[in-house]
């Protein structure tokens, strides 16, 4: 949150550094029920600059549900800062109005009333209206997309990207990096990136062999926009290998790699870059961090960790700009750069109201070209919901409770795992399940549900393992995504302790017996990053199990106690 | 993080070792080897510079890298390992550069420690702790 002291401090701090937020106007208009494309558009152009950011579209092409998270819990330095704010406090935060269409968009509370309210979010075809609108007024602005892009729904996994990559072709970015696109094998990856008409960018991107930079991703790219020399540099996901399965891109070692971010930094201002911006896909408190490291990065455009603030968080003199997920919104940030510095800047984050943006004519026909060969699956009703079905939050969402039951009752286990991911759009209460829907939250290229044996003992290393890849103190050791989801199994996270001791208390649900370390259990799960995993895919056990319940009921359960906040 | 079982059984011996085992059990062992390598000399922070990974994409072969300009050797210690001792580096006279980069196995997480003898015989040390994880989900 950036209050008229802060900005204060930071002129003093960056001489003449001034900003401006779109948010407050917007909020206002939008707390009348007044919303309209021209006011969701509204920008008075600023400076010589314009940059738009997207970011973890998710191979989301068409409008969709997307409930913001309850749970965001923050540790260590980040306790209680933006964005490990949520609901309500989030609001207070910001000055956001209860029941306004800016607490619908960028926080959690009421969402099913609200959703009714306000409708869908997001659609490339209305992304591209906005792209459209904003390179209207600075036609040399400059979009770049984040990443996270070729992953994330049936067509996706059935094209290889292929659809993703022609639309995203269509909407002409001038620069994108790197995850989930690394999914889909390193054969696949180079074939799309030779073929890419935009720069792929990653200065963390390295040979695993040889520990050199990797030739297909240079580390960042010059442009030169109202006059200015701009350098972007890329940063692509640190942990791929860890997260995700190495064993499909083992000619990549990734990392953080902040010396060398600093090198980059450097190369380029020698170069004469008079604004250097980074596209990240760190995940917001890494990239708070690297800030805070690296000196002389004006503006990062932060990704992966899907939070949507209506205002940039500064860290030193750099500004760190996060535009949610799922094409939920876009971000566009002017900047006044003169004499090689940045002087101010003026930022809106656009959220993607599907009803009030017109979507653009071309756009929507290229998307439902992409789709037509799949329609009929796609749109295949499996089932009904009376519930929310959500994913987003430290610990289990409705959708995973959903899934982990599939698995427990189509595997026949006692427990289930699964992945703490933070893709995947909601459903609302009475909602019918297409394929589509159930494709969005499970679409991956490592989908077979597994079924095996683990002591209570590997259980305990799981989920201790897990949580401090989310609740270590030092952002550098955060892998950015949620606690791996349960079913069958409650337990106690004290998230203050250190890895090892966060988990006690595990409990065998079905019986309410504790969990013995010494006694193998029964565990289903799915998204192993091992080789040689086998099983169903993950989205058949899933629609198997929606079928058999014909309507889906989910209610709150309170399997984890979390302590220790 | 999930596994086959085959997988499974072969790991869960290993991991579950990996957290039960009191890995700073070595830091007695390790200040002893400081001690003999400096002659009980104090440590400065700063002069010299170790790079590894935050979190090692795979613990059996973690790239590292030490540099200490003007200095005669660097000491790499593996503190959580069996045997802390990873390698002196001795440069000669004629060296360029102070400099040297290796890949190590680290039975876990842990600190490793690099110790430097600089050119007016002082000593300085840095250190980093890797994190070595059976992997996760990524958003």
């Amino acid at each position: 949150m950036i209050s008229r002291r802060d900005f204060l401090q930071v002129s003093m701090a960056a001489a003449s550094l001034t900003g401006a937020s779109g948010f407050g106007s917007w909020a206002r208009l939008a707390a009348q029920q007044r919303l309209t494309q021209d006011q969701l558009l509204e920008f008075e152009t600023f400076g010589n600059v314009s940059l738009i950011h997207i970011t973890d579209i998710h191979a989301q092409l068409k409008p969709i549900w997307f409930r913001e998270p309850s749970v965001n819990i923050g540790v260590g330095p980040n306790k209680g800062k933006v964005p490990h704010v949520t609901g309500a406090d989030f609001r207070r935060l910001y000055g956001i109005e209860d029941g306004s269409p800016s607490h619908y968009a960028l926080s959690s509370g009421d969402f099913s009333a609200l959703a009714q309210a306000y409708g869908k979010v997001g659609g490339l075809d209305r992304v591209a209206t906005v792209v459209k609108a904003i390179r209207a007024a600075r036609p040399d602005a400059l979009l770049l997309d984040g990443g996270d892009t070729w992953h994330g729904s049936y067509t996706c996994y059935q094209t290889q990207a292929q659809d993703m990559f022609n639309v995203m072709a269509a909407l002409k970015p001038d620069a994108m990096t790197f995850h989930w696109e690394f999914t889909l094998g390193s054969d696949r990856v180079a074939e799309l990136v030779e073929a890419l008409p935009f720069a792929a960018l990653g200065q963390n991107i390295f040979d695993a062999e040889w520990d050199e930079r990797a030739e297909l991703f240079p580390p960042y790219k010059f442009f030169e926009s109202g006059g200015v020399r701009i350098a972007v540099i890329g940063q692509a996901f640190p942990y791929m290998p860890i997260a995700n399965p190495g064993w499909m891109f083992p000619e990549y070692s990734f990392g953080i790699r902040d010396q060398h971010m600093q090198e980059m930094v450097d190369e380029v201002r020698g170069q004469g870059a008079e604004l250097v911006v980074c596209l990240s896909h760190n995940g917001f408190d890494v990239d708070k961090k690297m800030a805070s490291v690296v000196t002389g990065i004006d503006v990062i455009l932060s990704g992966h960790t899907h939070d949507a603030l209506p205002e940039p968080v500064l860290v030193g003199d750099t500004i760190i700009i996060a535009s949610g997920s799922n094409g939920k919104f876009v971000s566009r940030v002017d900047l006044d750069v003169r004499d090689g510095q940045m002087m101010g800047f003026r930022h809106k984050l656009i959220p993607i109201f599907s009803d009030v943006i017109e979507p653009d004519a071309e756009m929507a026909a290229l998307i439902d070209e992409e789709r037509a060969p799949y329609k009929a699956e796609l749109e295949e009703v499996i089932g009904t919901t009376d519930s929310l079905l959500y994913r987003r939050g430290n610990f289990n969402g409705s959708w995973d409770d959903l899934i982990c039951d599939a698995l427990l009752s189509e595997r026949d286990a006692e427990i289930a795992l699964s992945p703490g991911v933070r893709w995947g759009p909601s459903l609302t209460p009475g909602a019918e399940i297409t394929r589509e829907d159930i494709w969005n939250v499970t679409s991956m290229t490592y989908p077979e549900a597994y079924r095996t044996e683990m002591t209570g003992e590997f259980l305990k290393v799981v989920l201790e393992d897990v949580a401090d890849n989310i609740f270590n103190p030092d952002p550098y050791y955060q892998q950015g995504g949620d606690m791996v989801r349960t079913g069958g199994l409650g337990y106690r996270i004290d998230i203050s302790r250190p890895q090892g001791g966060r988990i006690s208390e595990m409990t065998l649900l079905k019986t309410g017996e504790k969990i013995d370390p010494a006694r193998s259990y029964q565990v289903a799960g799915w998204a192993s990053v091992n080789e040689g995993t086998e099983g169903p895919p993950i989205w058949d056990v899933v629609e198997a199990h929606i079928r058999k319940l014909g309507t889906v009921s989910t209610t709150t359960r309170e399997t984890v106690d979390v302590v220790g906040l | 993080m999930q596994l086959t079982r085959r997988e499974t059984l072969a790991l869960g011996l290993g991991a579950a070792a990996m957290t039960f085992l009191p890995f700073r059990v070595n830091a007695a062992a390790t200040d002893d080897l400081i001690a003999e390598f400096t002659g009980g000399a104090d440590l400065a922070e700063g002069g010299v510079d170790l790079t590894a990974p935050e979190i090692a994409e795979n613990g059996n072969t973690v790239p590292i890298d030490v540099s200490a300009p003007g200095a005669t050797a660097i000491m790499v210690l593996a503190t959580g390992n069996p045997t802390p001792p990873v390698a002196t580096f001795n440069f000669g006279p004629l060296a360029s550069e102070q400099r040297a980069s290796t890949r190590i196995r680290l039975a876990g997480t842990q600190d490793v420690v690099a110790v430097a003898k600089l050119a007016d015989g002082s000593f300085a040390k840095a250190s980093k702790t890797v994190k070595v994880t059976i992997g996760g989900c990524g958003g």
